[in-house]
């Protein structure tokens, strides 16, 4: 189905009703506007457009040097900011061939996990006040708040960190700081269990939820869903496993998968996702080295001539950073994201054919989108 | 002082002698004559490029050669070359494979009109990908099914990420007052509708 729909004056079938889910709508988790075909409240096909916040970061970043495009990967996944930077700085440090200390590689991983958690409640609250559960959407955001508490205490900001650097990381974790990470684990393993006591038996979430936007693990593949929307497809595809970067390669975890590759598998994988990212979160606090924060970086940052790709798990998907240099500028010549949220939402139009329009809100949310990713 | 000469394109090293390109090139070669021009590697990846016309030959081959397998395309990106003349864009596809956990970056050189044959058919993930580089480049996809602008309007005029496209945008061509905009968009609306 490839015809476009959002065509002016048309002549379209009177049987059908063209209705636009604007670029303002509670559910769609930003500026998204999906234009459906409906024939009575089946959806026949959905147009989704994008672009209501593009700006612009790719162009401007090569008017930005090195130093300062960390803060430009903060703003585009702002609910997970912190992964954004991880990834940019490593790529450039892969550019660089840069070695990084072993405790800015344990740091890393704490706060991208950390982070992890973080977008998963955000996740979780909003699919699930889309859905109808609004006491989720609560208890999920009061244990946001520990989090970002956990980061303003580290780098003084809750949403947008720049908490990275190219070859490390700015600032030392305060004193007292891993002890306050320890026993918030403590708490969120109790608050996660609480998450499934409200929702995964729930005869309405499952009604909800089951058998919705079902996609089989070779098309997930071919239609480039990446991270747990890929996993619940029974795809075991995860970058932190196959291509370990930071410390991952010394971290014991497991990775989720699904079976069926509905909405509620997608749901069920990042809810173990919560508990496999606490695992790791108390390895790396526990086993943290000591040792330099940040490694030897020289003044001015100019990698050499030549290009790269590298991919890191962010909570959405594959973020991966397509960079070139040429070597004698201190801009990059081409920054490229490859945003996780954008090639997810290419998925919706498949996985949203045949279902009720109610279905869609669930959707969106299952594949879990932040617009500031999608639009750059 | 004389400037330093704009760059015309990354580097693109050889191999060092100890490195072996990995088996699945050699098979691509022998498959598809031509079909590898130059086998680059740098930090850690490989790179092929390969001339634009084959390039739909070769993604099948990528795709469904058991030693390649690459199911997954992560990314189709564009870099502009502008001191390169003809041949300015740098269309860049990067694959991994699910089932081997091996990667390749594949790179062509097109020009500013030249069609290029979309890769759709072969990894639906392209779609929205290479809208996007229609939309900033101008690339010419030949055989998209669905040749819009992604990011910017529907009627946006040039294409932002050229190297040649000014950071602020377009100056006078933006309407700066919201009642030209409306002006002309009853225009339009009304000549539609005729």
């Amino acid at each position: 189905m490839s015809t476009p729909t959002v065509h002016h004056g048309a002549m379209f079938d009177t049987n059908e009703l063209v209705i636009n889910m604007g670029p303002q709508h509670p559910s769609t988790h930003g500026v998204l506007r999906v234009v459906l075909r409906l024939d009575g409240e089946k959806v026949v096909d959905a147009d989704v457009v994008i672009g209501y916040l593009h700006r612009g970061i790719e162009k401007l970043s090569e008017n930005r040097n090195w130093t300062q495009i960390v803060l430009l990967t903060d703003r585009m996944d702002y609910v997970a900011a912190a992964t954004s930077n991880v990834g940019y700085c490593e790529t450039v440090e892969k550019l660089m061939s840069l070695e990084v200390p072993r405790r800015a590689r344990y740091v890393r991983t704490i706060l991208c996990e950390l982070q992890r958690i973080a977008s998963h409640c955000l996740w979780l609250g909003t699919h699930a006040m889309d859905i109808g559960a609004m006491t989720v959407f609560l208890y999920a955001f009061r244990e946001r708040e520990l989090i970002l508490d956990l980061f303003e205490e580290y780098c003084g900001a809750r949403l947008t960190y720049n908490s990275m650097r190219i070859g490390g990381l700015p600032l030392e974790i305060p004193p007292g700081w891993d002890q306050k990470v320890l026993e918030f684990c403590k708490i969120m393993d109790a608050k996660v269990d609480e998450y499934e006591e409200l929702l995964t038996h729930n005869r309405i979430w499952l009604e909800r939820t089951k058998g919705v936007g079902v996609i089989d693990g070779p098309e997930a593949v071919a239609i480039g869903l990446s991270g747990p929307a890929l996993r619940g497809s029974g795809v075991p595809r995860d970058v932190r496993k196959d291509e370990p970067y930071a410390a991952y390669d010394e971290m014991e975890f497991d990775v989720p998968i699904g079976t069926v590759g509905d909405t509620y598998d997608r749901y069920l994988v990042r809810i173990e996702e919560f508990r496999q990212s606490l695992r790791i979160i108390r390895q790396a606090t526990e086993g943290l080295p000591e040792g330099p924060i940040v490694g030897k970086v020289p003044r001015l940052i100019k990698p050499p001539a030549g290009e790269t790709y590298h991919a890191i798990e962010s909570p959405k998907g594959e973020l991966g950073y397509f960079i070139v240099s040429d070597g004698k500028s201190t801009n990059p010549y081409r920054f490229r994201v490859r945003p996780p949220s954008f090639c997810n939402l290419q998925a919706l139009p498949r996985l949203v054919r045949g279902h009720l329009v109610a279905d869609v809100v669930a959707l969106i949310g299952s594949i879990d989108i932040v617009l500031g990713e999608v639009d750059r | 002082m004389p400037k330093a000469a704009p760059p015309t394109g990354p580097p693109d090293p050889p191999p060092p002698a100890d490195k072996t390109p990995p088996a699945f090139v050699a098979s691509l070669q022998s498959a598809i004559a031509g079909s590898v021009t130059h086998v680059s590697y740098w930090v850690g990846d490989w790179t092929i490029v390969v001339p634009a016309t084959q390039i739909l030959n070769i993604a099948r081959h990528l795709r469904d050669a058991p030693d390649a397998a690459f199911d997954l395309c992560s990314d189709v990106t564009a870099t502009d070359w502008p001191p390169r003349g003809t041949g300015r864009f740098d269309v860049v596809y990067s694959l991994y494979s699910t089932r081997h956990r091996h990667r390749i970056r594949v790179k062509t050189i097109v020009g500013e009109h030249q069609p290029l044959p979309s890769v759709t058919s072969v990894w639906p993930a392209a779609n929205w990908l290479e809208r996007e580089i229609y939309d900033m480049f101008g690339v010419n996809f030949a055989g998209h099914p669905d040749r819009r602008r992604i990011l910017m309007p529907e009627d946006w005029q040039g294409f932002p990420q050229r190297k040649d496209y000014p950071l602020e945008g377009p100056g006078e061509l933006l309407m700066e007052n919201p009642l030209d905009w409306l002006k002309l968009r009853q225009a339009k609306e009304e000549a539609e509708i005729e």
